[in-house]
């Protein structure tokens, strides 16, 4: 982490707050607590941000708020980050069916790092996954924190269609596929929650910042779910993510 | 209902906005018009809100079917519009007949044209925007460029149609698009990743349009940009006009469709008002890039906005009071002529 912030220039309607240089979840929830800061403070101008892995993009319109004027309200929150109130994370659960037609590649995983299934799955489900940001594709979470005994490099030949909801490993990353794509993840299951319906309130389920945690549920429970969704009536479950006493 | 029939979509034409913006965050892409300026002054011409939806038309336009009276204005690159069989002006208000149908000869300059509708086109609003985003498919009509036998509902005017007409834009605020462009730039965010040469390499030597050149960003070719130590970061946001240089040295230049993120070095950002000339731009044409300071910048962008200020004013102050219309035998020749009075 730097010492001091950097504010970088990104033509004259963006600037970049950068905070390390690094992938760490210390610096990333710097990016959540300014990105939240900044929320609040409601500044005249600003038209969106976008944060990632260790940086927070601030999109303004320069005929409303000029670039030292913007720069000098950044840096006086920044000042005051210590003293605002920042809730914590939320967790959401990823209710994830796993192995058989929803992660034809479990058994890879299995064989990569001389697991058993259940193994596999017992280690996928046991962490909180930090959202470090999302992009790619709308909706997709680049996530931090997959236990190394389960990493498995892609697949030799991607595949040309992945359905929507399947999650996924590659290297020593876990990640759900928003939309159908192709792709060269091994695929370890498959969750009926939508991370991305363009026609809902909130069009995308996750956000940066948050964490998710994987839940295994039977093929039972996930027709059950599906129908829910469809019929807009499931209930997400989440909390609030336990921090650590540094 | 009034609405439009496309009897041919063109090369790619498509519904766009002046964008989808508040979603960058969760990794959907911006989308809208490549020519901003185009789009504005467009829908200023047919009474519209200036972010109203517009046809961009990309090299090759459409065959279109009007199936009632309406106003429309097209801008940007010149396609040569024709209606029925008479060539009709760029950057003009123009008032449409039903049954009329309008067509494009070649394009003479530029790259992308826009044509406003008066009522705008009626589409639904997908997460605050009407602009598609083809990979998305979402936005526009159906989330996808225009085809054979589409049917596009347009809006109900604002203005009384005989009130808009006449509104032109006065020729010196016409964009004249030629094949060497002169493009200014902000350096940054990543700067700090090229050696003082590659700097030096990339605001003195001249690049090239390749073919690879969409509406998510234009790849260039030209001298090698040389980094410190590579062309890759951690991924960060991607701004409008932002010119990625990644390990091969060659800019890449991020527009409408651009990606939210991305992991390779930005060496520096084309100023929002010269975007234009990006968007009109088409392969072989040579960009130069010169430095100024974000401050530079902003005041270039005010100096625009004033500019289409000042170009509103001036065409609904030409609005058409009284129409005559006169025989006129001259030499032994007949003329009609058609008097127009304006305010």
């Amino acid at each position: 982490m730097y010492e001091e912030m950097k504010y970088l220039t990104a033509g004259e309607q963006a600037i970049v707050i950068e905070f390390g240089n690094e992938i760490s979840e210390a610096i990333n929830s710097k990016v959540r607590a300014m990105m939240i800061a900044i929320d609040k403070k409601n500044i005249d101008g600003i038209v969106e941000m976008t944060p990632t892995y260790r940086s927070l993009m601030v999109h303004y319109n320069p005929l409303k708020i000029d670039y030292d004027s913007i720069l000098k309200q950044l840096k006086d929150l920044e000042n005051q980050l210590d003293y605002i109130e920042i809730p914590r994370p939320t967790v959401i659960e990823i209710p994830t069916a796993y192995g058989n037609e929803f992660g034809p590649d479990i058994e890879n995983v299995a064989k990569h790092n001389g697991l058993t299934v259940e193994e596999v799955i017992k280690i996928h489900t046991a962490k909180e996954y930090l959202i470090y940001m999302l992009g790619f594709t709308p909706g997709f979470p680049y996530l931090g924190g997959m236990d190394e005994k389960i990493a498995t490099p892609r697949l030799k030949t991607p595949r040309t269609k992945i359905s929507g909801g399947s999650v996924g490993i590659a290297g020593s990353q876990t990640g759900i596929y928003p939309i159908d794509s192709p792709g060269g993840w091994q695929l370890i299951g498959k969750t009926p929650l939508k991370l991305y319906d363009a026609y809902r309130d909130t069009p995308i389920l996750l956000q940066a910042g948050n964490y998710i945690k994987f839940v295994a549920i039977e093929e039972k429970e996930y027709v059950k779910i599906e129908e829910a969704i469809k019929n807009n009536h499931y209930k997400y479950n989440t909390y609030p993510k336990e921090m650590e006493v540094k | 209902m009034n609405q439009i029939k496309i009897l041919n979509h063109g090369l790619l034409t498509l519904v766009q906005d002046g964008g989808r913006y508040g979603y960058q965050q969760f990794g959907v892409p911006v989308s809208g018009v490549m020519d901003s300026f185009a789009h504005r002054i467009a829908n200023i011409l047919v009474g519209n809100d200036e972010n109203e939806a517009v046809l961009e038309m990309t090299i090759v336009g459409p065959h279109i079917e009007f199936e009632n009276d309406c106003v429309i204005a097209i801008t940007g690159g010149d396609l040569l519009p024709i209606v029925n069989e008479a060539p009709i002006p760029m950057w003009e208000s123009i008032y449409i007949k039903e049954g009329d149908r309008l067509s494009f000869r070649y394009m003479k300059s530029g790259c992308r044209s826009y044509i406003a509708f008066s009522g705008g086109i009626d589409v639904e609003v997908v997460m605050r925007s009407k602009s598609t985003y083809i990979k998305g498919k979402i936005g526009g009509h159906e989330g996808r460029p225009l085809k054979i036998g589409d049917v596009l509902k347009i809006g109900k005017p604002k203005e009384n149609l005989h009130k808009l007409k006449g509104r032109i834009v006065p020729p010196k605020y016409i964009p004249k698009f030629t094949n060497t462009i002169d493009v200014r730039i902000v350096l940054g965010p990543q700067n700090e990743y090229f050696t003082e040469k590659g700097i030096k390499t990339f605001l003195s030597s001249p690049y090239a349009v390749t073919n690879e050149c969409d509406r998510m960003g234009f790849r260039l070719e030209g001298e090698t940009i040389e980094h410190v130590s590579g062309g890759d970061i951690i991924s960060d946001g991607i701004a409008l006009g932002a010119i990625q240089i990644p390990g091969h040295g060659k800019p890449i230049i991020m527009m409408a469709d651009r990606q939210a993120t991305g992991g390779y070095t930005k060496i520096g950002n084309v100023i929002r008002s010269d975007l234009y000339k990006i968007a009109q731009a088409k392969p072989g044409d040579q960009i130069r890039f010169s430095e100024i300071s974000v401050k530079e910048a902003q005041q270039i962008l005010k100096e625009v906005e004033a500019k289409i200020i000042a170009i509103k004013q001036e065409c609904v102050a030409r609005e058409i009071v009284s129409t005559k219309q006169f025989h006129l035998k001259i030499n032994g020749k007949s003329y009609e002529v058609k008097v127009e009075e304006v305010k």
